[in-house]
């Protein structure tokens, strides 16, 4: 039997000071507390010092009509982006259209069919090299691929050059959000008596939603505003699309050709568009998650 | 008395799927989902291998005629059809680490900031969509903004620790404006709202009961989340951190405004220098003959570059354990 | 959320998309023709406001232009595919003979000055830079601002101990092919250290852009870049005076650009490279800019006459918009010229 000894209680574990250990994790506490706050406000101010020049040069100039008008030459007056808004929206959309189903379908295959397996980790991989990609090989490669073939530029090579770009943010994103979905969960819908399949689609996926959302939104926000693989594939049009396969204007191309060039009227309709650029972007976002969320509860 | 029909819940009397599941139907079904996610996975992968392939065949001129000094050659001159990809190597790590040092501590920060309840969850929202919102402006913009914002800003600070400290090869060169710093600073800013969404994601989904468990026993809130939560979250940030950085290295625009595109090395944060994405973006309207052939080896050292990072991320997260949950 | 309500909201949104798309589609007329074209930058929002202006004349014509650089528009326009090209330095004969469908027909269509800019802060008079000068700022053998050559050109001028940052562009560029010919046919130094081509060595900083080199100009006090007139004029850069050929000190104008393009007679192939203008009033850099079109469009109906309608208008009317916008209009001859070689496209 040990001696009383003043650091060893009865049972033989350690004696701890609380009162004098409370109080440097009390002080640790809180300076990582005032830290995190800090560091928070640092990387805000930047943040919003972008958001603030977007709005101070593109709310001051931007005028409803934009949204629905063509646009104006060097020296003309007026005009707007309407073609060019439609376009990103249809460019992202078939970017999002081809990408997401492929990326969550990934996604679940390294979470559900193959976890730990190795084709698991070359899939992963990929996935990563992928995202490593410059934009503007994406458009490259759709240009090498497609527009020469069929000696078009049109909205369909644009929307699989963005999807490429989307693509591995989908799968990394969705496969982490699938990773969280609790075991339990899957292992009492199987006990219940579910396939795999209905597993997936009716517990873990409804579950991982949101999380896979933000990926997507993400995924999205990041094509809408790539400009290089658009002009390579899509290249650009100052009137209203007329076919999927012929060329189209696109906001971030639109902003990257106005924004370089020593016109007035054309760089302020740059910043108007990257004005309501965010704001769809946004809105979208903002949609998303509601509807989402609303579902869930 | 017995419950009769009429004494159940509608909701349970109608017919699940799960009483349905031995049906041929749901079975072949199960089949078709499984073979759909095997192509999709295996898809993903033959989508990568032709992108390397077509940028392997449009390089091999170059490779044939520069074999592998192209890699540690420092002359890029496309007049005279000499190329070296090492400065661009170098200004490409440079800048994507710098950055990835920069936001990774700055996005963990926001995204500990907006889980822990240090602000009403309507505020948090408000701040989740903020910088959600960032990652849609365009390259460009961002471009922009270092122009006008950032390099009037660090061409001082820099000019200053030259004068003051050029003794220190990270200040031994004036600055001129453009180089790594406000580069790398600006590509910080612009992959933060991926890792502070995503890290977001990960920390929100630490089961709270751990954590209260913690807390019950005393700890304090910090203790909870360096060795609660974080540890808990670090494959999602890890993730985060990795989607960052590949952005980071394929950046084109933004980069090619302000990292000054000079192919020099130096070990001087403001010094200029150039990346390999943001030469890709300023030469390849340009380009023919040999010099498509080197850019597109370029690309492909790149995507060497990438796949080498990566593979070392997944050698030090194995060594530390962080993949157990992959299995 | 259960997967069938995902699925609905999924569709929804696809089906609105697609609507959209739909109803935007205008009514294709029978006779109109859409024609794709892309190139050079530096001509870029001349021709978009000529495609915009003749649109509204003939609506049937509408032409898609994006500037994608020379290179990659010569590129497009040999793969066949876009109808014509804009390039700012000419087709070389290899070029032109890898053009395997319909022949090639070169067209100079506007011409533009290149200046040089720079940063001096406290001097308001345009600086001179003699013939022999500013090759050697550009070589960098030059290196401070109150050098004794540039002080001797430049008497009264108070210029400062400042040391001299060349800012270039950082993309290819056929800006930079004109400028660097100028300097290579003026300086055999030039010629031997750096050379003639769309991307060179210069010392210095780099810029992606006029926008960039105009932007590191003015940022940083003792820069000097050069750019193109049409960009300086609108941003109130500084421009310098350069000597030329016959000795005398030239101020970048309209008029002296004009000057400088009326000495060069126009070969027959209508590919003329203009590196050293002789003329007492012509200002020294200045450049042509061409579109490449076929001379046989047989596969494609309507597109000949289209694009002999729209470079006649553009070689007419058009030229009375180019200097607003910072262009040269081409001397009368050379609009003949090119206005007779149209008879070539079927």
């Amino acid at each position: 039997m040990t001696s009383p000894s003043p650091t060893l209680s009865p049972n033989g574990a350690a004696r701890i000071d609380l009162t004098k250990k409370l109080r440097w994790r009390s002080i640790f506490s809180n300076s990582l507390d005032a830290t995190v706050g800090i560091l928070t406000c640092a990387a805000i101010v930047p943040l919003l010092s972008v958001i603030y020049m977007v709005l101070s040069h593109g709310a001051v100039h931007f005028r409803l009509s934009m949204l629905w008008q063509l646009p104006p030459a060097a020296g003309m007056e007026g005009g707007g982006f309407g073609n060019a808004l439609l376009g990103t929206l249809i460019l992202v959309g078939i970017g999002a259209l081809v990408s997401v189903p492929l990326g969550v379908l990934t996604a679940i295959f390294l979470t559900e069919y193959s976890r730990g397996s190795k084709s698991a980790r070359v899939i992963r991989f990929s996935a990563k090299i992928l995202s490593g990609l410059p934009s503007i090989l994406a458009g490259v490669f759709i240009f090498g691929v497609l527009v020469v073939t069929t000696k078009h530029f049109s909205v369909m090579a644009g929307g699989l050059a963005l999807s490429i770009l989307m693509l591995p943010i989908v799968i990394l994103s969705t496969e982490e959000a699938l990773l969280r979905v609790p075991h339990f969960l899957r292992e009492a819908s199987l006990a219940l008596g579910a396939n795999q399949t209905q597993t997936v689609l009716n517990v873990t996926l409804p579950t991982a939603a949101p999380a896979i959302l933000t990926g997507v939104m993400l995924a999205i926000a990041r094509a809408a505003g790539e400009t290089a693989p658009i002009i390579f594939t899509a290249l650009t049009t100052p009137y209203w699309i007329q076919s999927l396969n012929e060329p189209t204007a696109s906001m971030s191309v639109l902003i990257y050709n106005f924004a370089t060039v020593p016109y007035k009227n054309l760089i302020d309709m740059a910043w108007s568009a990257s004005f309501i650029l965010i704001l769809i972007v946004l809105v979208t976002n903002v949609i998303s998650h509601f509807v989402v969320n609303r579902s869930k509860s | 008395m017995d419950p009769t029909a009429a004494d159940v819940p509608e909701s349970h009397t109608k017919t699940s799927w799960v009483a349905n599941d031995r049906s041929k139907h749901s079975r072949r079904f199960d089949l078709f989902f499984a073979k759909a996610t095997f192509l999709a996975g295996w898809g993903t992968v033959v989508l990568l291998a032709w992108i390397a392939f077509q940028i392997g065949y449009a390089a091999w001129p170059a490779f044939q005629k520069f074999q592998f000094g192209f890699i540690v050659g420092q002359n890029w001159d496309p007049n005279s059809d000499i190329y070296g990809a090492l400065p661009l190597i170098y200004g490409t790590a440079v800048s994507s680490a710098l950055a990835l040092l920069i936001a990774t501590p700055l996005g963990v920060a926001i995204a500990i900031f907006l889980t822990e309840d240090y602000l009403p969850p309507a505020v948090q929202d408000f701040f989740k969509f903020t910088v959600e919102l960032l990652a849609a402006i365009p390259s460009v913009i961002y471009g922009l903004w270092g122009i006008f914002v950032i390099i009037p800003i660090t061409t001082p600070i820099g000019n200053w620790l030259n004068d003051h400290m050029g003794w220190c090869p990270l200040f031994s060169t004036p600055s001129y404006g453009p180089g790594f710093f406000p580069a790398s600073f600006v590509l910080a800013i612009m992959v933060l709202p991926t890792i502070a969404a995503l890290s977001r994601t990960a920390l929100r989904t630490t089961p709270i009961a751990t954590k209260e468990g913690a807390l019950a026993l005393g700890a304090t809130r910090w203790e909870v989340i360096w060795q609660i939560s974080l540890p808990m979250a670090s494959t999602g940030i890890v993730g985060a951190a990795v989607l960052a950085l590949g952005r980071a290295m394929g950046e084109t625009m933004a980069l090619a405004m302000l990292v000054g595109n000079n192919n020099q090395i130096s070990a001087s944060l403001f010094a200029p220098a150039n990346t390999i994405a943001s030469l890709l973006a300023n030469s390849f309207g340009e380009a023919s003959g040999l010099q498509v052939a080197a850019l597109m080896y370029l690309s492909f050292i790149l995507m060497a570059l990438t796949l080498a990072i990566n593979a070392i991320a997944e050698v030090v997260l194995e060594r530390t354990g962080a993949n157990r949950q992959r299995g | 959320m259960n997967l069938t309500r995902f699925v609905s909201f999924g569709g929804i949104a696809i089906s609105c998309l697609t609507i959209l798309a739909m109803v935007s589609v205008q009514n294709v007329k029978a006779d109109q023709v859409t024609l794709n074209a892309s190139g050079a930058t530096f001509p870029g929002p001349l021709y978009q406001r000529w495609f915009a202006e003749y649109n509204k004349l003939h609506s049937d014509v509408r032409v898609n232009y994006q500037a994608v650089g020379s290179g990659a528009g010569i590129k497009s326009f040999t793969d066949g595919l876009t109808d014509f090209g804009a390039s700012d330095a000419a087709m070389s004969d290899t070029e032109m003979a890898a053009v395997k469908t319909g022949g090639v027909l070169l067209l100079p269509m506007t011409a533009g000055s290149i200046v040089i800019s720079y940063n001096l802060p406290g001097v308001t008079a345009a600086i001179q830079l003699p013939r022999d000068v500013y090759p050697a700022i550009f070589t960098g053998e030059i290196k401070r601002w109150n050098d004794p050559k540039i002080a001797a050109a430049n008497p009264g001028v108070n210029l400062p101990d400042l040391a001299i940052t060349v800012a270039s562009r950082a993309d290819g560029s056929g800006t930079t092919y004109n400028f660097s010919g100028h300097l290579s046919a003026i300086s055999a130094d030039f010629k031997a250290k750096i050379g003639q081509g769309k991307q060179v060595k210069f010392p210095g900083v780099a810029g992606k852009g006029n926008d960039g080199v105009a932007a590191l100009i003015t940022q940083t006090p003792g820069t000097i870049g050069y750019v193109e007139y049409g960009y300086a004029q609108a941003t109130k850069l500084p421009m310098a005076v350069l000597q030329n050929q016959a000795g005398k000190f030239v101020a970048p104008t309209p008029e002296s650009g004009s000057a400088a393009l009326g000495q060069v007679p126009l070969p027959e192939n209508l590919r003329a490279f203009i590196t050293d203008p002789t003329g007492e009033p012509s200002y020294p850099i200045v450049t042509y800019t061409w579109w490449l079109v076929h001379t046989d469009y047989s596969a494609k109906p309507g597109v000949a006459d289209a694009i002999k309608g729209l470079a006649t208008w553009a070689l007419t009317e058009g030229q009375k918009l180019s200097p607003d916008l910072g262009y040269l209009p081409l001397p009368d001859n050379v609009a003949v010229k090119v206005q007779a070689a149209l008879t070539q496209i079927k």
